[in-house]
């Protein structure tokens, strides 16, 4: 029904992309076949505001993102040129407005987004059949609407979506050794466990020396401690075992949700997943993508009658604001700086050493590793862990980074430091997590009335209150009995609590 | 074609307008926050629909930029987008915060008019034709062959031929050519609208203070609103009055504060003879609203609803009176238009003894339906 039309490239831009993708398998990029397909405004908002799915389910929030585009669109306030998806193959859309230059920019910056997608390794374990996938979580949730109403799977989803960040963005990458597997249910799980820990702490060796390796009053004590463990364990009745991050799953498991709501939470869980690894590498993405295109632009791409309104468009998407760090030029520069570093050989303990301001402004090695390394950087680096590695003091000054906080006494963000080290721990902070709290299921069984018990991991940052208590307000929706969250305010721990009618604050007495 | 995001879209804006009616009321209340920008724009910012999260408050947070500036240097007041800082991801639908919400004053109005549950005004007397009319009454060159003219085509033809020479008397066979060809044609005629002209009659005298001027400033954008939604060409008039009236624009209208003693009179005088010279009531719909705080002149009520009776109530689809509390006001002259009420349906009477009641006011105006 949505895709119905011919949105074939006109043959001048099939031209253009051909040489396009010439170019930029030339260049090393490594893509999956990637389809154009060519929109008008409000085709290419409707995909934007389904995040480039052309189907998803009915939820208002698509709509009110297609009115602000369109709106803003119509106002002249902004503009999307393109929009491509990780799938495979990939789908890009192309504004048909665009002019050809901009139609150039566009394609080669595809390709660099393409390129990220299929090899950098945050994305390895996304679902790159996520276009039927969505598709069908459309026609799963379109059927519960037909069936329990509008009005009540609405709800829900909203309810849902409310906790939709409270996943644990590096659980597709890591085993944690007591995974239980994706909707097993703790109970029948238990004996395997505990067969399990007969042999923990037991180190492998030969049997001769097995009593000195693993002595056997160590093992006792060992044997003791964990008896004492479960049995506190069993007086207390909690679970889970250890802090669990994933809060959608752990509802999954353990909350008392009905069979469509219960599919609802998972298609809801399954989205977030697959969308966190594009959160986690916006800088990286976006500059691997602008090096990219600025790359084959201005080597082979341009003609010069294009090049002023290149030059035009280019500088205004890496234009950077006072309040906000483009991620489009923070990245592309970053790729830039370390390709020059490692072109000229200023890397390793012999740069780390050198003390010498003058000689390491000259210092040239001639190692020409630079693309070498830059792309081994979009393989395995996320933004943490690329502006971690790779931000350097000459980079801040370099480009007037600095860091504001907020003066509660004017209600103004402020400049507050231009120091290096200050600079990037408020950038590594400000995406870890997406700067959202940190959130861990503690107990599902709290007072052992079968309560929810969560904690955030207070990092400086308080919660806002008032959104706090909304947001437990859905979360005992879905767990079905009251509901807890213990932060931080005002410096005193406290626990915000939900019974389903009224809310609750307690600050503990002695934080 | 239907498409799926064609409904979504219509979801939130039902549920946007649902929010609107049920703030509605806070809107109203703070009138100021609607600027009128451009000639019909105006710009409120609803909070988009955020949907709750747990979320870092603004304490203690931050953010990375870029750019010239010293230590201490603003960059942004808090409380807006902030601090998002490179964490968002583009291809994620926006995250919540607040966005403006652009709604022309057509929009806003119908969505006062649902709130209110206003009937529409109905067109007043027999000169209120709906607008455009089209009328055959011309002639065109080009048209379909339905509307040929035929009389004409052929003159033409004869015309020609006979001019060109070719005419033969003996053997009459005209054959018109392309340019021959005449169809009928309409024009347009604007009709005569059904016009309303709305005068606001305020008491400006020393017992008015800046708030129930406020008062009556809110409300008088929003009847003001409302009613160019249903007619086109409303015109508005505005009179002050204290112990005189004059009549004046709505700059001063609105800012102006005298003092001086109250003679309502004065301004039902200068009234009737603004209807009587500008707006005669065979051609127009007229409506009044009055501000006072009721505090006249006690010798000058006579006066007062002998005139608004005999020379204003009987041309007027509505009369309103809204009482504004005063601290001051004796609020006697409701209860004199209260005696009225009985045989003159098109009196409303409201009284409004804060911004709160702005709102119940409207309601009570303009939920006549006159």
């Amino acid at each position: 029904m949505a895709i119905s039309i011919n949105r074939a490239l006109p043959e001048h831009i099939a031209d253009i992309q051909e040489v396009m993708e010439r170019q930029a398998r030339k260049e090393g990029l490594d893509f999956f076949q990637t389809n154009f397909e060519y929109v008008d405004y409000e085709e290419l908002s409707m995909f934007a505001a389904y995040t480039g799915f052309p189907v998803r389910y009915p939820h208002w929030r698509f709509g009110a993102q297609y009115d602000e585009l369109m709106k803003g669109y119509s106002y002249g306030l902004q503009k999307i040129y393109e929009m491509v998806i990780n799938t495979d193959p990939c789908y890009a859309y192309l504004l048909n407005t665009n002019e050809s230059c901009d139609q150039k920019l566009v394609i080669a910056h595809v390709y660099g987004h393409c390129d990220f997608f299929k090899n950098n390794a945050w994305f390895a374990p996304t679902n790159r059949k996520m276009l039927d996938q969505m598709a069908n979580h459309a026609a799963r949730i379109s059927r519960y609407i037909d069936r329990y109403g509008h009005e009540t799977v609405e709800e829900f989803i909203d309810a849902c979506l409310s906790l939709e960040d409270l996943i644990d963005p590096h659980l597709p990458h890591v085993k944690r050794h007591d995974d239980p597997g994706p909707v097993e249910s703790s109970f029948e799980s238990k004996p395997d466990k505990e067969k399990d820990d007969r042999g923990r702490g037991r180190f492998p060796s030969k049997g001769y020396m097995d009593q000195f390796i693993n002595p056997p009053d160590v093992l006792q004590k060992q044997a003791e401690d964990k008896h004492k463990e479960q049995v506190e364990k069993a007086a207390a009745r909690s679970f889970p075992d250890r802090p669990e991050r994933d809060v959608l799953l752990f509802l999954l498991q353990h909350a008392q949700l009905s069979p469509w709501q219960h599919d609802i939470l998972s298609i809801i869980r399954d989205e977030a997943y697959y969308f966190a690894p594009q959160g986690q590498t916006k800088i990286m993405n976006e500059g691997w993508a602008s090096y990219w295109h600025s790359t084959i632009m201005t080597t082979y791409g341009l003609n010069d009658s294009e090049l002023i309104c290149y030059a035009d468009h280019h500088s205004g998407t890496m234009a950077m604001t006072p309040q906000r760090l483009n991620p489009y030029k923070i990245g592309i520069e970053l790729f830039r700086d370390i390709e020059e570093r490692w072109n000229k050989g200023q890397f390793g303990p012999e740069w780390d050493a050198c003390d010498d301001m003058r000689e390491k402004e000259h210092w040239n090695k001639h190692t020409g590793l630079g693309r070498e390394k830059i792309f081994e950087v979009r393989k395995i680096h996320n933004d943490v862990t690329f502006i971690d590695t790779f931000l350097t003091p000459e980079f801040c000054q370099k480009n007037k980074m600095f860091m504001f906080a907020y003066n509660e006494a004017n209600d103004y963000y402020e400049i507050a430091s231009r120091e290096f080290y200050k600079v990037k721990e408020q950038l590594l902070d400000s995406l870890t997590n997406h700067s959202r709290p940190v959130i861990r299921v503690v107990d599902g069984n709290y007072k052992n009335r079968g309560e929810l018990f969560l904690v955030h991991q207070f990092q400086g940052m308080p919660l806002k209150l008032a959104e706090a208590r909304d947001t437990l307000t859905s979360l005992c929706k879905l767990w079905g009995r009251p509901v807890h969250i213990e932060t931080t305010v005002d410096d005193k721990s406290t626990i915000l609590s939900f019974d389903g009618k009224s809310h609750d604050l307690k600050t503990a007495a002695a934080a | 074609m239907a498409r799926n995001i064609d409904q979504d879209l219509s979801r939130f804006r039902n549920i946007v307008r649902g929010k609107v009616r049920e703030s509605l009321k806070k809107y109203v209340n703070h009138g100021e926050m609607l600027g009128r920008k451009g000639k019909n724009v105006v710009s409120i910012p609803v909070p988009s629909i955020n949907i709750p999260r747990f979320q870092h408050g603004p304490a203690g947070s931050g953010g990375v930029g870029s750019g010239d500036g010293e230590e201490g240097q603003p960059v942004g007041k808090g409380g807006q987008q902030q601090g998002d800082g490179t964490g968002a991801a583009g291809s994620e639908p926006g995250d919540g915060h607040f966005r403006e919400v652009e709604v022309t004053l057509e929009e806003l109005a119908e969505m006062l008019g649902e709130e209110l549950e206003l009937p529409n005004i109905e067109p007043k007397g027999t000169d209120s034709v709906q607008s455009q009319k089209d009328k055959y009454s011309t002639i065109s060159q080009n048209g379909p062959e339905s509307l040929r003219h035929f009389k004409r085509t052929y003159k033409r033809a004869l015309k020609r031929s006979i001019a060109s020479n070719e005419y033969r008397p003996e053997k009459p066979i005209i054959i018109p050519g392309k340019e021959d060809f005449q169809y009928r044609s309409w024009k347009s005629i604007p009709m005569p609208q059904s016009n309303a002209a709305v005068i606001y009659i305020m008491d400006v005298s020393g017992s008015m203070m800046d708030e129930q001027k406020e008062i009556v400033r809110t409300e008088a954008f929003w009847l003001d609103t409302w009613l160019r939604s249903q007619y086109d060409g409303v015109q508005t008039r505005y009179i002050c009055h204290d112990a005189a009236a004059k009549i004046v624009d709505e700059e001063t209208f609105f800012h102006t504060r005298e003092s001086g003693g109250t003679k309502i009179s004065s301004a039902y005088r200068v009234c009737r003879d603004l209807i009587q010279r500008e707006f005669p009531p065979s051609e127009w719909n007229i409506y009044c609203f009055q501000f006072s705080d009721g505090d006249n002149w006690g010798e000058d009520n006579n006066e007062c609803i002998s005139i608004l009776v005999e020379d204003i109530m009987v041309h007027c689809n509505l009369y309103c009176y809204g009482q504004v509390e005063s601290p001051y006001g004796s609020g006697d002259f409701i209860r004199e238009l209260r005696k009225l009420t009985e045989e003159n349906e098109n009196l409303v009477l409201s009284e409004i003894p804060n911004k709160d009641a702005i709102y119940e006011s409207i309601r009570k105006f303009l939920g006549k339906g006159k």
